[in-house]
């Protein structure tokens, strides 16, 4: 009897579980809008890249400074680096550019080295160009008091 | 009539008995035309885009890179196609780089890039050839759209505007700092090493 009980009791957990789950996908609404698996989404606009601006304020401390110019063919290769063509140390001087932050030599053991880390060349893996378009969420971050 | 035991110049050097100096004259004329005619299409045609990538070599690597840059497809739809920045609009430079061709037609039978692998490694050589030639010209087919004088800097960005003042100042030619803007770069550590990635 005592083994009957708990199968139902089950039974009536599972099938609460089961009606709530629609209304949670309801809830939560994706970015895509509520649109069947199979459909197409909607065409995103196409953004123009912000050409050129002062560089942009950080927003907290650890923020990889985001890139305030366009990056258009700017390739990152095995050969060479473009973006290290201006904002490697011996080039920042002559382009009038930032230069990369010393963390960028130093490898993943903390070892520092003569030029810059293989982990840190990717550049736009951290460092993003910006659009001028509409924010997806709203947020109400605020930067922390030292950076504001 | 006379038995002519002349060899084949001294006939060639004697004049005409049975023309007249105006048929002559026509008929050079015309010949000079057809002569003028073709070596001006040769030239043409030989400067046509579907002639240079009618190797694999130059369709394959130069070619395919240069579809993802601003010469081949931009907001204005304006193309520069290879003799655009590669052969001069002159004449005489033109005849020139003709020329010079030769040697890359001896390297395309010799096979010489035959391979990509073969083609990355002569990359540097390549490139070096191509920027010393803009360099020693003052980048002429660059400037032969982009002329200085039309280039109003105060519609740049600001970047550009202070580079390009800088490099006017300095005495620097285009390919100075334009380099790879319609092909891959080759390996650069030779060239600018804090730029390139060294695994150490």
């Amino acid at each position: 009897m005592k083994k009957y009980m708990s199968l139902v009791v089950l039974s009536c957990v599972a099938s609460c579980l089961l009606m709530a789950s629609p209304a949670a996908a309801e809830t939560v609404q994706s970015l895509r809008g509520a649109r069947e698996i199979e459909s197409p989404s909607q065409k995103p606009e196409v953004e123009k890249l912000i050409a050129d601006q002062r560089p942009i304020k950080r927003d907290f401390v650890q923020q990889p400074p985001l890139i305030p110019h366009k990056t258009e063919g700017y390739l990152v290769t095995r050969n060479y680096n473009k973006c290290l063509s201006c904002h490697s140390w011996a080039n920042y001087k002559s382009a009038g550019a930032t230069k990369i932050s010393p963390t960028h030599f130093v490898d993943s053991h903390g070892k520092e080295l003569t030029n810059v880390a293989p982990r840190r060349y990717f550049c736009v893996q951290c460092h993003v160009t910006q659009a001028d378009a509409p924010v997806l969420i709203e947020n109400t971050f605020e930067p922390m008091q030292a950076i504001k | 009539m006379l038995e002519d035991n002349r060899g084949w110049w001294d006939k060639l050097r004697r004049p005409s008995a049975r023309y007249s100096v105006l048929t002559l004259l026509a008929i050079g004329f015309v010949a000079g035309v057809v002569a003028l005619g073709g070596f001006l299409g040769e030239l043409k045609a030989t400067a046509q885009e579907s002639f240079c990538i009618s190797c694999h070599e130059m369709r394959e690597n130069v070619y395919e890179e240069y579809k993802n840059t601003a010469h081949f497809s931009n907001k204005s739809g304006v193309r520069a196609t290879c003799a655009d920045c590669h052969l001069a609009e002159d004449l005489l430079p033109k005849m020139a780089r003709k020329v010079a061709a030769s040697r890359e037609v001896f390297h395309k039978i010799m096979g010489t890039i035959n391979t990509k692998e073969k083609f990355e490694e002569h990359r540097l050589t390549m490139a070096k050839r191509v920027w010393e030639g803009m360099k020693a010209n003052d980048s002429r087919e660059c400037r032969s759209c982009h002329d200085g004088k039309s280039m109003d800097y105060s519609k740049q960005s600001r970047r550009a505007r202070e580079q390009h003042i800088k490099g006017d100042n300095e005495g620097l030619t285009c390919i100075e700092c334009h380099k790879g803007i319609a092909h891959r770069l080759p390996d650069m550590r030779e060239i600018d090493p804090s730029a390139v990635i060294i695994v150490q």
